[in-house]
């Protein structure tokens, strides 16, 4: 690259430099995360001496060695239990927001519907998600639909809470000026009340991303043969607990995931921030 | 540069009188009869065309209300106000007026040319009628190259330039400004008032502008529309005798300083 002709080389010259640009990126990210990287292994490593040092039982508490070698025979298994929590979870996500958002944009253009739908949300959020599961599986069965629901729920409320907050937000002279123009309802809600309520929005689907994956957990508690809650409870009964921990780190770094993805998205999405005037 | 601007849109209802807002007897009450509160009591106004008129008073004395009236964003209890011979809900239906906020109020999730450009995306659009050009607009204001600059990334006078290209889109014939300038800092507001006036002697628009600060009345000001409080009423319409065009120098003279003064006791009174 040193010797190349900007001429001739233009085009490699630019890839050269976006690898580089790459490099660094990556770099800098590495360097930016290296405290927490030695914190989590130094942790790990404090966990496999504990376990060493005082010879714990591993159906107690397995070393960390002993759940990767568990992620290593169990893989197949995981891997099938996996997809059907991940489904409930995205689909639970999908189905609880939309509601959430939808009801959101009507209590905002109806103070009535607010009032008399505000409360019954607070209710059935105040029932505990475990004792929901039993009442769902009675009334929809035993297959994917109470577990989508219950991840659906669980999802629902933070996002109709800060949607509703969200479509609110947007300032007295902003809608002042709309007025001005002699904007149509749907003006105003496509041009303004929906763009400033995305913070709050994407504020309540990071909170949900990760929540919905509990919801289909929790869900696969009751009576399921499938999933990663299936799966942990079964664990547990055979006191596998290496496929035990091996379960709950995958079940964890899929509501990282999804986390992370809703994160991207925003940033993508979002990419203005809030002028203050004064 | 201005041909855009220049030239004010063709007078749909001719205004006999040569007044571009005419305030009669107005009555402006907020709230239920028992708890109601007086916002403006009896004012009556003549805005000539083409004149630059500022509003001032203590606090609470109802400026803001009135020009908010004037832009139907109030609504009349009693007595009449009249836009170019219409009501001010037909003249707002005629892009007749353009409103500029105290803070510039811009979309954050635009652009700054999409946030000029915003009047003509919006609401009923004459069939026929020309708009300026976004473009032009962004440079009159001194924003050649920012265009594509989100709100965020401006100072918040560059901000109020915006905001003030975005009023101008629609090359209303009355522009109504609410302490535009009152929460910059001076150095920028000065800057700002000299770039009105220039503005407002090269379109020939009306302007209506409220301020707190009687410096800032005199300095722009053809007329001085003064206001007293408890209830709102007209304490006084004076024209201010001072030649344009107006420079930020002229404020050090004793005419300046005698009309500041005079305006300054009658705040005192109100």
């Amino acid at each position: 690259m040193a010797n190349a002709l900007p001429s001739q080389a233009e085009g490699r010259a630019l890839v050269d430099g976006n690898r580089f640009k790459m490099l660094d990126a990556v770099a800098a990210m590495a360097l930016r995360h290296l405290p927490a990287t030695l914190a989590i292994l130094g942790c790990i490593l404090l966990w496999q001496l504990v376990v060493w040092g005082f010879s714990v039982p591993t159906f107690m508490a397995p070393g960390p060695l002993d759940v990767i070698q568990a992620f290593g025979e169990n893989a197949g298994v995981l891997w099938s239990n996996f997809l059907p929590t991940l489904m409930e979870a995205v689909l639970g996500f999908v189905f609880g927001n939309v509601v959430a958002v939808l009801l959101a944009v009507w209590f905002v253009y109806s103070p009535l519907a607010e009032r008399a739908f505000y409360p019954i949300a607070v209710i059935v959020k105040s029932i505990p998600i475990i004792a929901l599961a039993p009442i769902l599986v009675l009334l929809v069965g035993n297959g994917i639909a109470p577990k989508i629901i219950i991840a659906g729920l669980i999802c629902f409320f933070p996002t109709l809470v800060n949607m509703v907050q969200g479509l609110k937000s947007a300032s007295p002279a902003m809608l002042d000026l709309m007025r001005i123009l002699s904007a149509s309802n749907s003006e105003i809600f496509w041009k303004v009340r929906l763009p400033s309520s995305l913070p709050f929005l994407f504020a309540a689907l990071k909170i949900a991303a990760t929540s919905s994956v509990m919801g289909a957990i929790v869900a696969e508690w009751i009576g399921s043969s499938y999933g990663l809650g299936a799966l942990i409870i079964e664990a547990t009964y055979n006191f596998r607990s290496p496929l035990l921990y091996a379960t709950v780190v995958v079940a964890a770094s899929l509501a990282v995931v999804l986390f992370f993805a809703v994160s991207f998205a925003e940033s993508k999405i979002v990419r203005w921030k809030p002028t203050t005037d004064h | 540069m201005l041909e855009t601007l220049s030239r004010p849109k063709p007078v749909s209802v001719s205004a006999a009188n040569g007044s571009a807002v005419s305030v009669t007897n107005l009555h402006i009450r907020f709230g239920a009869d028992d708890s109601s509160f007086t916002a403006l009591s009896d004012v009556s106004v003549e805005i000539p065309t083409g004149s630059l008129v500022t509003m001032l008073g203590p606090s609470g004395c109802g400026k803001s209300t009135l020009l908010r009236t004037v832009a139907d964003l109030v609504h009349i209890s009693d007595g009449s106000v009249s836009v170019h011979g219409q009501t001010p809900r037909k003249a707002r239906e005629g892009r007749d007026f353009a409103f500029v906020f105290q803070e510039a109020t811009l979309l954050p999730w635009r652009n700054v040319i999409d946030n000029v450009r915003l009047p003509l995306l919006v609401g009923k659009r004459e069939a026929g009628a020309t708009y300026a050009d976004p473009e032009e607009l962004i440079a009159l204001v001194g924003l050649k190259g920012r265009e594509k600059a989100m709100p965020h990334e401006l100072s918040g006078g560059q901000r109020q330039r915006v905001a003030i290209a975005r009023a101008l889109v629609t090359r209303p014939r009355i522009l109504l400004m609410d302490e535009p300038f009152g929460a910059l800092d001076e150095i920028t507001r000065d800057k700002l008032n000299e770039e009105l006036l220039r503005l407002w002697q090269e379109t020939g628009t009306t302007i209506l502008f409220v301020t707190h600060s009687i410096p800032e009345a005199v300095f722009l000001g053809q007329h001085v529309l003064m206001l007293a409080a408890h209830p709102g009423r007209v304490k006084e319409f004076m024209k201010v005798d001072l030649p344009y065009p107006r420079s930020l120098a002229m404020r050090d003279t004793v005419e300046f300083i005698r009309v500041t003064a005079h305006l300054r006791t009658l705040l005192g009174e109100c």
